[in-house]
């Protein structure tokens, strides 16, 4: 029976962007990083907040908020670079807080409702309903998309 | 044995005795009378001969054997060297380059050669090459095969060198017949006993039936060794027969001379090669003396994993990344003491940087260096006669770029050869010398390194190139017009282009030209052609020096700190607001009598403005794009430095006028301008 559930789990990185919770799969997850320097990278879309130094590799800076067109936040000490690896790219995602990592029985995830309000509609691949709390589960490709 | 931990050291140093060998067979080609360069050839696949029988590859040691024996007979002035054998040598260094290759790919170097095998073979025996005889292949089982039942020892090239050498060496050669008796129970016990003494007292060079099958008793009642060994029959008759239940021990010696020829017993041998053979011992001898010559000149390196030096690089820029963090501390805590150990850091760890940067640079000759033999060999099979002349082979480049380049110019040199240097009788009746001349140069000029492939051929057919571009639909019609002659000769670098009229496996289908120059943009080079008709092509790649460490200078704009390549640099200059003057909406400078646009990055990098304060001077840094100029205004000069060169990342793959970032002292990232785009 548990070796059942395992097989049907998915162990996710939870993280907070304003009033909602985010998931993704922790194989997509390299690590998390304090904020640090940003370095501005001109004329590029208005959520690429820049490129910092990690450990050696120029990485990209994408913030969420701006991505999902939620309103700007002051940084504030919770707040993280998420950064994710995707295919042959390598991307940190700036969102308000990281939370927690748990394990996310598949079988709660769902197709995402038919009417969500925001724009962030397109970027979300499912919801998982967890306890009481609803996390979003976020689709990459989509996320990173448009600027290819 | 486990070869697996030499395997690495058995390519690079194969690979190395068979450039040398390609190399020293041209030098003969051109001086057939010269055996000191035989001599080398001979050195060469003597030790490629035994590295690789060490090595279980019994193809390429059976292969370079033959060679060797070749080679052997023309030092000996038994054989003179003719084209045709030349031919054949160079047919079987082609072999062993791709057995080669195939173990470094991986794969078993198991290769079928027993064509030029019996090419060789009758080279050395003096037949004529064409002709029908029997395989050596066939003759050669049939004599094991004989081997075993008439009980005599058949050997193999390897076993043979070996048996040579210890003979040389004053160890006896015997053979051992070894009978057990009918009724022996533990036959393999037995084996094993004798074979233990055996080994105590010498070397077992081969059983019949082999080691396994005996020790699984899969043999009657006798069995044979071939064992090098010092001590006198009797000694080792006695010592045998302590062993129990032998019946009989039988001991003859092999006399290793006439061994040797044994395989070819059936084919009416020569006495070339028993000659060849006796002579062995002399020739190792002037071996010795040149390899002693040899060893005085070469510096002694090591071979070093290119992984390895990377790491050595990325961990050194952490290093220089903490260097410049603290000395900025030490600057702000203003200790003597710290300040003196930090100056003497960054001595230090300059010099350090230096030696790092300079052991990644390998000359071009490792590209070159295989040129001259594939300009041969195409020469030939497009009947053209075409010389091959190579100039500034140690210009030096980074490993990156080397591992690069080769397909590039192979692709560039094929089409020299294949399209432009015309036919014999073409050549004579332009009034052109009958061999055309190909030439291939390198040098470093400023921050980059030119290569150069100039052939006094045909040239580029201008109106061939037009009719064929507009028929590919690489152009428009409308378009022919406005094309200066230059970019017409591009146009054959364009994707999906071929002119030769019969498409020869030579130069391929017109892929490889589009294909060289992306793969030499994606080097940050770039690639021209002048070409005259009737005169010839001169097709020029420009590359940067190293793809990871540049020379720039930094500047400020607000906070924001950029990088200008030095290489596009001319120089930096303080103007006056009052010294810009509007020219068709542009605000151009005079700048030493020229009209130069101002480019202000400020605008250009939407940089976010605390304050419009203006002193009334702006800060201008120079920078060119061929004959072009631009002036960037900027807030301040920081100074120059040397960087280490980063992509933006797959992500952010395309930005404007930004080719890279780096990262400095304080643990920034800063980005570098791409000038190119920001002059047009």
């Amino acid at each position: 029976m548990t070796e059942q559930l395992d097989a049907e789990m998915l162990k996710v990185i939870v993280f907070q962007l304003g009033d909602k919770e985010y998931a993704l799969p922790v194989h997509q997850v390299q690590g998390i990083e304090k904020s640090v320097h940003i370095t501005r990278v001109p004329r590029t879309a208005n959520y690429v907040k820049g490129v910092i130094n990690l450990r050696g590799v120029v990485t990209p800076i994408i913030d969420l908020r701006e991505r999902f067109a939620i309103p700007f936040l002051e940084e504030e000490d919770d707040t993280r670079i998420i950064i994710i690896s995707h295919e042959d790219m390598e991307v940190g995602f700036i969102v308000d807080a990281a939370n927690d990592v748990m394990d996310l029985p598949k079988i709660s995830i769902e197709p995402q409702p038919e009417v969500v309000d925001s724009m962030e509609e397109e970027f979300i691949a499912g919801v998982a309903k967890v306890d009481k709390r609803l996390l979003i589960l976020l689709n990459l490709e989509k996320v990173l998309n448009t600027l290819k | 044995m486990d070869t697996n931990q030499y395997l690495e050291v058995f390519i690079d140093e194969s690979n190395e005795h068979l450039q040398s060998c390609s190399e020293n067979l041209l030098v003969l080609e051109k001086n057939p009378q010269d055996t000191a360069i035989v001599n080398e050839i001979f050195r060469n696949a003597h030790t490629l001969k035994g590295m690789s029988a060490t090595m279980g590859y019994e193809d390429i040691a059976n292969l370079t054997h033959k060679m060797e024996n070749v080679l052997d007979a023309i030092r000996n002035d038994k054989m003179v060297v003719t084209p045709e054998l030349l031919d054949v040598v160079f047919e079987s260094v082609d072999h062993l380059e791709e057995m080669v290759a195939d173990i470094s790919g991986g794969g078993n170097g198991k290769k079928d050669v027993t064509q030029t095998v019996e090419k060789l073979r009758r080279l050395e025996n003096g037949e004529p090459l064409e002709g029908t005889s029997a395989t050596q292949e066939e003759e050669i089982s049939i004599t094991s095969d004989d081997a075993i039942q008439s009980s005599e020892l058949a050997f193999d090239d390897f076993e043979k060198t070996v048996l040579e050498q210890s003979s040389e060496q004053g160890f006896e050669t015997v053979e051992i017949r070894v009978t057990l008796r009918d009724d022996c129970l533990l036959k393999a016990a037995r084996v094993y006993m004798i074979f233990e003494i055996l080994e105590k007292l010498g070397d077992v060079i081969k059983s019949v039936p082999t080691v396994e099958k005996l020790e699984d008793e899969q043999f009657d009642s006798s069995f044979a060794v071939a064992f090098v060994t010092k001590d006198t029959p009797e000694d080792l008759k006695q010592k045998l027969m302590k062993v129990s239940e032998v019946e009989t021990v039988i001991i003859t010696q092999i006399a290793v001379k006439k061994l040797s020829t044994q395989p070819n017993e059936q084919e009416e041998v020569t006495t070339a090669q028993i000659q060849a053979i006796a002579v062995t011992p002399k020739s190792e001898e002037k071996q010795v003396t040149t390899t002693k010559s040899n060893g005085h000149n070469s510096s002694k390196t090591i071979r070093v994993n290119i992984e390895r030096l990377d790491i050595l690089m990325n961990l050194f820029e952490e290093l220089v990344i903490d260097r410049g963090r603290l000395q900025s501390i030490a600057t702000e805590l203003n200790h003597s003491e710290l300040n003196e150990t930090t100056e003497r850091m960054t001595r230090v760890s300059g010099d350090l940087q230096n030696i790092i940067l300079n052991m990644r640079m390998v000359p071009v000759e490792t590209v070159f260096n295989r040129f001259p033999k594939m300009v041969r060999q195409l020469s030939r099979d497009l009947n053209k006669k075409i010389n091959l002349e190579i100039i500034g082979a140690e210009t030096e480049l980074d490993r990156t770029v080397i591992d690069e380049i080769g397909d590039p110019l192979v692709h560039l040199i094929r089409n020299a050869l294949d399209h432009g240097v015309e036919s014999p009788e073409e050549r004579l009746a332009a009034g052109k010398p009958e061999v055309g001349s190909v030439e291939l140069r390198a040098y470093h000029s400023g921050n980059h390194v030119f290569i150069e492939i100039e052939d006094d051929g045909a040239g580029i057919n201008r109106q061939r190139v037009l009719e064929k571009a507009l028929a590919k639909g690489v152009i428009t019609e409308e378009s022919v017009a406005s094309l200066s002659n230059k970019q017409i000769d591009e146009l054959i670098l364009a994707s999906g282009f071929s002119t030769a009229d019969v498409i020869s496996d030579v130069s391929g289908r017109g892929v490889g030209l589009d294909v060289v120059k992306s793969t030499i943009e994606a080097l940050g080079g770039s690639v021209s052609i002048e070409s005259e008709q009737g005169k010839g092509s001169l097709f020029s790649i420009q590359l940067p020096l190293t793809l990871s460490i540049i020379s720039v200078m930094l500047v400020e704009i607000e906070k924001e700190v950029y990088a200008i390549p030095l290489s596009s640099i001319i120089e930096t200059s303080i103007i006056k607001t009052s010294d810009i003057m509007n020219a068709h909406n542009q605000k151009v400078i005079d700048f030493r009598g020229k009209v130069v646009p101002l480019v202000f990055l400020d605008e250009t990098f939407d940089v976010p403005r605390a304050s419009n304060d203006n002193d009334g001077f702006h800060s201008v840094v120079l920078v060119r794009k061929g004959d072009k100029m631009a002036g960037l205004v900027v807030d301040s000069f920081i100074g120059q430095q040397e960087i280490v060169l980063k992509s933006l990342g797959n992500y952010l793959s395309n930005v404007f006028a930004i080719s890279g970032a780096t990262i400095l002292g304080n643990g920034q990232v800063a980005l570098i301008v791409d000038c190119n785009s920001l002059i047009k």
